[in-house]
């Protein structure tokens, strides 16, 4: 057996069952949760017997998290025979992450695509019958892990990690310079040069991590701005996601002339939900103010909810909304898919190129699609708040978390006074956590630096 | 009509760096060896800087010393000046440089070879490569000559189709005007040894005569000179050294420079071989780093028998008009004479993933190979290889364990490992950066890292590992002796702290504590350690560096216990990667390629990520309950 060391990850699918289960295998599994569950009482556990259902709650230092069971699972009667504990809690994307984040803070780390498979297959547990499934597992898992690093990280926060990257591993190459060459490089004063400006990167990680909360903490939604002309059932959409009436409606086109703001919670992804007027070309001064203040929302928005009557042919005032949407974030939804359709989404991706789903707030169908959708994207890092650069992902988080405590050990070692070689342990170590999360193999960096920056070598 | 022909265990294909050290280990482990050489006079020979050491590679020589190699023993008889550089650093960067007189080095280790049992020397120049089924069985010389032999190590250098430029001059010849060995790569290609071509260069030697050192910094040696070698006493090389000198080029040496870079080898396209990018010639340097107004120059003696002087930092391969107009810029250098013009050489070497990481030949059992001729460059790269080889040759012929280095017990693991898993498009040096454990793989505990290894081999003697295993116990007590020895808030123990800046203790505290702390050390605390013992200077060492840097030694130590692991679970041999369904094209590929002998070694391969590693030990558990 070659892993001894502990994982985690989320077990079920990133859905809105009503239970989540979050797996941890490895040595110190039952030593990790020690450290995070209570009893009803309050009380540590001190001994944790096996395959016996345990209530408490998760706790993350001093904050109460998540109210769960627990089921431990002494080696080798698991699936992976290893020692392992499960933690059922209620689901929600958001709060499993949040009790991921805790696990992982406290000695495991988070589990490879398929890795859980894979001790199981290698610890024998998995017949041989198995083994081609297992590698399509890892494979499939992995193909996910891929698209959701690198190419999906939103531009503005790979240009932060790059340009967070880039300096470390100069200063990096630059110590290593001076130590290869002494004759050449002198390192008078640089420490406290260097140790500014590992401050100013660690503040930037700083503040990139604590955008990673979970929904509450952030008071702001993502800001949706609901667009469509008058009629197609912009605010039925709106109150069938709530779930009660709150905006007027009517079969008299125009009756929202003022914008209403909704907050609405998906998986506990917070989104601020703006109705707005019908837009339509008009002379009412009423109705035109509505519709300046439409596209105005519209240029701020995070996320556009575009809204066709599919049972009714495309106008102009559908093809001036999508000029508004077209350099936006937007999904269109195609309404009252319920009666026949006028409106095909090939005639729709003529003009358009977001993603398009058929819904009917009458009949109320299509919302689970919509759900995941807004899930998906968020979890992807398409969706932000207020064009903010945040973390939404728990294994980022957690290299992020590292990198910046690699990089204040790095201030320690300068404070203490420590030669500058120590410097450079703990900035290579906050190097390759910042390439895992750009998903970027770290390879001959540092050497390459060296020779591309710095003149060494007699 | 037949020529003659004669029997050895083991034959060794040059005399650099690495073929002495080949040649010595094979001979001392009691095989008859024969070395061959081109020209006698160019045993260990330098032709390059005139140092032996330097950053991470003073550590090499330090390993090798500790396995029983030769390098370090004869730098400790022939250095003229000695230096510990990084001093100030932390001691894992701490690296010994000297200064060699370039003719008695290569003396002194050439009457080590002559005298040495078991070896003979020759002068000829090998042809051919003899091999039956993909196993050696010797080989042939240009006279005719075959000489049959259990194993072979290759340790050609830069002389295999040589080529030396010097601006439109192009020469056929080896380093400093030799023969090139032109015939050997067609013998090997046959063979089906992958061949390919590297470039390096060497700066002029000018006559010292003709120098103004007014004009230079003066550059000295350490006051009180630590050896390379473990079995030298510290007190019998402290001498009287030679000084080195340190000037600057200027805009004006930039300047021709730029106006004569068409008439350069590299830059008109003429050179085929790929270059270090460390090392740069003085044309690579101007034009790479446009930026910078001056770059250093040392001017250091080549030896005590001669008035030439090295010009370190501008090796080149301008004409020689151009070369001299450039040297004359530079502030002490105004008059000078060159005696040897600088040049570029041009060389075949092996692409060395050829190689398993005991430098054998993974298709040609019995065939070894080290130094340059496997891609590295320096002395101290081609000995440490040469040594591996050396022995690992000897052990195939023994039929005796095979002798691996892993990236975790020395920086001699780490190059071979470099060379035989990586991709390298230039000459490989050795830098303390490409050590990932290097606070455990320090310069001054070679011996406790790799002695017992030399002494299992057979290269350590019995008094020699004795005097080891008494320097581990030493150290071992004395640390407990420390961690079990407790001073209290007495006035003695507050003044010293108070004198050292340090923190009052507000209770007891150990003596191992306080040496801990950053001001304070070994040394420090002498005065409050009353039961304290003398110790040799070298088990202080080890105490105050474990003691110092306990936490961050515990931290590499554990990385090295999960490398472990990995290098542990071993890839059978006849593995067929094609059949690995599940493993990505390029990954099925490289594997093949590269035949990886550990599942660590196979996931530090490039092209060959975590998720093929997982499908490959899942592959790797059904094959075996499959069984």
């Amino acid at each position: 057996m070659i892993h001894t060391d502990t994982i985690a990850a989320i077990a079920t699918g990133m859905n809105t069952a009503g239970i989540g289960i979050i797996r941890i295998s490895g040595d110190d599994s039952f030593s990790v949760i020690r450290k995070i569950f209570r009893t009803p009482s309050g009380a540590v556990l001190n001994e944790i017997e096996s395959h016996r259902v345990i209530y408490g709650y998760i706790y993350d230092e001093e904050q109460m998290i998540d109210e769960v069971l627990l089921i431990p699972m002494r080696a080798p009667r698991s699936f992976t025979r290893e020692d392992t504990v499960e933690i059922d809690c209620h689901g929600g994307l958001l709060l499993m992450q949040k009790i991921l984040a805790t696990v992982l803070k406290n000695g495991a780390r988070a589990a490879e695509p398929g890795e859980f498979t894979k001790r199981a297959f290698l610890n024998g547990r998995i017949d041989l019958s198995k083994a081609e499934a297992v590698i399509d597992l890892i494979n499939a898992q992995n193909d996910y892990a891929m698209q959701n690093s690198l190419k999906h990280l939103t531009g503005k926060l790979y240009e932060i990690l790059k340009d967070c990257k880039d300096k470390i591993l100069y200063e990096t190459a630059y110590i290593e310079s001076a130590l290869d060459d002494p004759e050449h490089y002198d390192l008078t004063g640089y420490p406290q040069e260097l140790r500014k400006k590992i401050g100013d990167i660690t503040d930037t990680l700083l503040k990139l991590t604590e955008t990673f909360h979970d929904g509450q903490i952030i008071s702001e939604g993502i800001k949706t701005v609901i667009l469509g002309k008058p009629n197609v059932g912009k605010s039925s959409f709106l109150n069938t996601l709530l779930g009660q009436d709150i905006a007027i409606v009517t079969e008299i086109a125009g009756t929202t002339r003022d914008s209403l703001k909704e907050h609405v919670m998906i998986d506990g992804i917070s989104l601020d939900v703006i109705d707005t007027a019908g837009i339509h070309e008009t002379d009412d001064p009423v109705e035109s103010i509505g519709v300046d203040r439409a596209r105005k929302l519209a240029e701020s928005a995070d996320l556009i909810l575009m809204i066709i009557d599919a049972s009714a042919p495309l106008t102009e005032a559908d093809l001036s909304v999508f000029q508004i949407i077209s350099e936006k974030k937007a999904l269109i939804l195609l309404n009252k898919s319920d009666l026949p359709a006028a409106v095909t989404t090939e005639e729709i991706r003529k003009h358009s190129h977001h993603p398009i789903l058929q819904i009917s707030a009458k009949e109320e169908t299509g919302f689970d699609d919509f759900k995941s959708f807004i899930r998906e994207e968020f979890i992807k890092g398409f969706l932000t708040y207020n064009n903010e650069i945040f973390i939404s992902d728990q294994r980022q988080y957690q290299l992020l978390t590292d990198s910046v405590k690699s990089l204040q050990e790095v201030c320690n070692s300068i404070d203490q006074g420590l030669p500058e070689d120590f410097y450079t342990i703990d900035l290579t170590n906050a190097y390759e956590d910042l390439c895992l999360i750009t998903g970027e193999h770290v390879n001959d960096d540092l050497i390459s630096e060296i020779f591309a920056k710095f003149c060494t070598g007699k | 009509m037949d020529h003659f022909t004669e029997n050895y265990d083991i034959v060794v294909v040059g005399a650099g760096h690495a073929g002495c050290e080949a040649a010595l280990a094979c001979a001392r482990l009691g095989l008859e060896t024969i070395v061959f050489t081109v020209s006698i006079n160019s045993i260990a020979l330098m032709p390059c800087n005139p140092n032996i050491g330097g950053s991470s590679k003073g550590h090499l020589v330090r390993e090798l010393d500790a396995l029983g190699g030769e390098m370090g023993k004869v730098i400790d008889r022939t250095f003229i000046q000695s230096k510990m550089l990084n001093a100030s650093k932390g001691p894992a960067v701490h690296s010994l440089r000297a200064q060699a007189d370039k003719i008695d080095y290569s003396m002194a280790m050439r009457q080590v070879l002559e005298n040495q049992e078991h070896l003979t020397v020759k002068q000829a120049e090998v042809t051919e490569l003899l091999t039956e089924e993909n196993k050696v069985t010797g080989v042939k010389i240009a006279t005719g000559g075959t000489y049959y032999a259990k194993a072979v190590v290759l340790c050609t250098g830069t002389y295999l189709k040589a080529r030396c430029l010097c601006g439109e001059t192009i020469t056929y010849t080896g380093p400093n005007g030799l023969q090139a060995a032109n015939t050997l790569s067609d013998s090997l290609i046959k063979a089906g040894i992958r061949l390919q071509r590297f470039k390096t260069g060497t700066p002029a030697r000018m006559d010292g005569r003709t120098l103004d050192y007014s004009k230079m910094d003066e550059q000295f040696g350490d006051e009180r000179i630590v050896p390379f070698s473990f079995s030298t006493d510290p007190d019998s090389i402290q001498k009287e050294q030679v000084s080195c000198y340190l000037t600057y080029t200027n805009e004006k040496t930039h300047e021709i420079i730029r106006q004569n870079l068409d008439r350069s080898p590299i830059y008109a396209g003429v050179i085929e071989g790929t270059g270090p990018r460390y090392c740069p010639s003085i044309e690579d340097k101007v034009v790479r780093f446009a930026d910078k107004d001056r770059h250093q120059v040392f001017i250091e003696p080549e030896g005590t028998h001669t008035n030439e002087m090295y010009v370190g930092g501008m090796s080149s391969s301008l004409p020689e008009d151009v070369q001299l107009a450039m040297y004359r810029t530079v502030p002490g250098l105004e008059n000078c004479k060159i005696v040897r013009h600088a040049y570029a050489i041009e060389y075949d070497c092996i692409d060395p993933r050829q190689l398993n990481a005991t430098l054998e030949f993974k298709q040609i059992k019995g065939l070894f190979s080290g130094g340059q001729f496997n891609g590295s460059s320096g002395y101290e790269e081609a000995a440490a290889q040469g040594l591996i080889a050396g022995i690992n040759a000897a052990m195939s012929v023994l039929n005796r364990e095979y002798l691996t280095i892993d990236r975790s017990e020395g920086y001699i693991g780490v190059l071979i490992d470099d060379l035989v898993t990586k991709e390298n498009i230039e000459p490989y040096r050795m830098m303390t950066s490409r050590s990932e454990y290097r606070l455990l793989l320090r310069q001054d505990n070679a011996d406790l890292r790799l002695r017992k290894k030399g002494y299992e081999v057979g290269l350590i003697s019995e008094e020699q590992y004795q005097a080891l295993l008494r320097k581990e116990e030493q150290i071992e007590k004395e640390i407990d002796r420390l961690k079990h020895t407790y001073v209290g808030n007495h006035e003695n123990v507050q003044a010293l702290l108070k004198r050292y800046d340090s923190t009052p203790l507000k209770s007891g505290a150990s003596l191992y504590e306080l040496i801990g702390r950053p001001e304070l050390s070994y040394e420090a605390v002498a005065e409050i350690d009353v039961a304290r013992e003398t110790l040799p200077a070298d088990v202080i060492e080890q105490v105050d560096i474990n003691i110092k840097y306990e936490g961050y030694i515990k931290r590499q130590e554990k990385q090295v216990l999960a490398f472990q692991k990995l290098e542990k679970k071993k890839i059978p041999s006849d593995i067929d990667y094609l059949e690995i369904k599940g493993l990505r094209k390029e990954a099925m590929q490289k594997l093949k390629d590269y035949a990886p002998a550990s599942i660590g070694q196979a996931s530090r391969i490039s092209g060959v990520s975590p998720a093929d590693i997982s499908v490959l030990l899942v592959y790797m558990e059904q094959r075996e309950r499959n069984r």
